[in-house]
């Protein structure tokens, strides 16, 4: 330690490109000496508007633009490597886990201008049209974060959200939230416009059925839910049509699926000599 | 009727009480954090709806615009006919024709801007022309500016002439006096312009035309209710209030209703004597409605784009 006072830190929710406490007041400790924000629902409803409100700006930028900011998350992880190793426990696998999600951001940043060329298709049809199929972001997207890999975990679902243009409300592990928090940190610093990306503490239970129910969510990363949590986010889903991303029992992988799976499919019908 | 005016009026201004400016900025914010859950907040959001002017105002109003904010005013939620009427459409002086068309044989009334809304800037004969025209062509009510440039320069008879002659001229429409709080510069403008428009003989006073930042704020309404309440008891007269302008969300309504509610009392909680001029706030209203009745945070895509 320095010979200095020592410096508390206070950790906050990611909420609108502001870090803030919890509208309630409360906390929890996960562990001893830490306090984590105890998010209310009342925070993820102000996540979602947040996130509501920053989609048409953050959908409406270029790939590439977009490409470049998840970049910048990368290097702005990657520039706090070792606090996060310090938070995932230290050794070997705690660094082999952050450099999982700097390769995460990295991977899906070059994804975001080659999605549309090779998710896209050109179809044949029989008519005088030209026929086109193209990705569009689905918009505000809930995603629940496992529990393990803590921080890798949540990095491996919300950059594929994000490199297709939506924008995110992520619930943290309730059990290893430490990383999540120091995330919103990073993100901060990597030029998301606020509000694009929202990162919530609290217990599953008391805000999971509120990002399951929510209308103005309109797709739900449930691969960090429990068995029992999915059937719960899959019968609220269904009031509003959510596209719900199951787990599948493995890690998640660097794969563009995970991109398009967050995404809608539009075809164009074009007719041709008019 | 000038001199005995004049002397009249020199008494009436000269004896309005300044404002405390940290008073009444406090006040307000302690009532805004007041808390409505449950019933009382369906209870206050219905009520909110039942006092709402639902305003549109835009050189690009079509017949059809109004007419679909009509249908919208009346049965504000088509899927649950159990969500009261809104209590007026507000309409610029072109749109009151279609307005009537559409709400014939429904309770909600047409209100029409008047007086060259909304700088005011014009002739009284243009003014008084247009209130005789407005109320011919079937508006209940008439919104009229003062004279805001009159007023900031002191001459206050300019500004109470031109209200007593536009009552004169609005004849049975209910009057609203638009004060326009955003360019008055201070509380203490806010409540001599509001003793002046009621001595004048507003049926309501309304803060501002929604065309200027600051609109309604609560501390300026605040303001103008303790004026109407001083008002009342010194002349027995009960005059409404119709805050506009900036109120988009729920919470903000009903934190206005609680504002009335600690300020003027129940015998104020009625769409008589209390208006909110509003066009986004609706829809959060329905919104909020449905979250009530469904227990599901609700999304604007399911609600009408007006």
């Amino acid at each position: 330690m320095p010979d200095r006072v020592e410096v508390r830190k206070t950790y906050k929710l990611y909420l609108g490109g502001e870090f803030v406490r919890s509208e309630s007041g409360r906390s929890y400790q996960p562990a001893a000496d830490v306090n984590i924000p105890r998010g209310s629902r009342k925070d993820l409803r102000d996540a979602v508007r947040v996130a509501r409100g920053a989609f048409a700006g953050w959908a409406g930028k270029t790939a590439m633009n977009r490409g470049q900011v998840l970049y910048r998350a990368a290097e702005m992880l990657d520039g706090r490597r070792q606090q996060f190793i310090a938070e995932l426990g230290g050794g070997r696998r705690a660094g082999r886990e952050v450099d999982a999600a700097v390769e995460a951001f990295i991977w899906y940043a070059g994804w975001t201008d080659k999605l549309a060329q090779v998710a896209g298709t050109v179809n044949p049809v029989a008519g005088p049209y030209f026929n086109f199929t193209i990705p569009e972001p689905t918009g505000v997207v809930g995603v629940v974060a496992p529990d393990e890999p803590a921080l890798a975990g949540l990095v491996l679902r919300i950059a594929p959200a994000l490199a297709g243009g939506n924008t995110v409300v992520a619930l943290a592990s309730e059990k290893s939230p430490l990383p999540a928090l120091t995330l919103g940190e990073v993100l901060a610093t990597s030029d998301f416009p606020p509000g694009v990306v929202n990162v919530l503490t609290g217990f599953r239970k008391e805000l999971l059925p509120w990002l399951a129910s929510h209308m103005d969510v309109n797709a739900i990363d449930a691969s960090g839910c429990s068995r029992e949590e999915l059937t719960a986010v899959e019968e609220a889903a269904a009031a509003n049509v959510k596209r719900v991303v199951k787990p599948n029992g493995r890690r998640a992988r660097l794969t563009p699926q995970a991109v398009t799976d967050l995404m809608e499919m539009k075809t164009v019908w074009h007719p041709i000599g008019v | 009727m000038a001199i005995s005016s004049l002397v009249h009026l020199g008494s009436i201004m000269g004896g309005v009480r300044t404002v405390d400016q940290v008073g009444v900025e406090e006040r307000a914010a302690s009532l805004g954090k007041r808390s409505i859950k449950k019933a009382s907040k369906v209870w206050a959001l219905e009520l909110a709806i039942r006092m709402m002017d639902l305003t549109t105002l835009e050189g690009a109003d079509t017949p059809g615009k109004v007419a679909a904010l009509c249908s919208k005013g009346i049965r504000p939620d088509p899927a649950d006919p159990s969500v009261p009427s809104v209590a007026a459409i507000c309409v610029y002086p072109a749109m009151i024709r279609p307005a009537v068309e559409h709400l014939r044989g429904t309770d909600v009334l047409v209100a029409s801007v008047a007086t060259a809304f909304p700088s005011g800037q014009t002739f009284l004969d243009v003014k008084l022309a247009e209130t005789k025209e407005a109320v011919a062509a079937g508006a209940d009510e008439i919104d009229m500016v003062i004279d805001r440039g009159a007023f900031l320069s002191g001459d206050y008879q300019k500004v109470y002439d031109e209200i007593v002659a536009i009552k004169e001229a609005a004849g049975a429409a209910h009057l609203k006096v638009i004060l326009e709080t955003g360019e008055l510069g201070t509380y203490d403008n806010v409540r001599r312009a509001s003793v002046l428009a009621m001595t004048a003989g507003a049926d309501f006073i309304k803060t501002s035309t929604g065309k200027i930042n600051p609109a309604a704020t609560p501390p300026v309404t605040l303001v103008m209710m303790e004026a109407i309440r001083d008002f009342h008891r010194e002349t027995g007269r009960a005059v409404g209030l119709k805050p506009a302008g900036g109120i988009r969300t729920a919470k903000q309504a009903v934190q206005y209703l609680v504002l009335l509610y600690e300020t003027l009392g129940p015998e104020w909680m009625t769409p008589e004597r209390f208006r909110i001029g509003a066009s986004s706030l609706l829809n959060d209203c329905l919104m909020q409605l449905a979250k009530e009745r469904t227990g599901a945070y609700q999304s604007g895509d399911y609600f009408t784009l007006d």
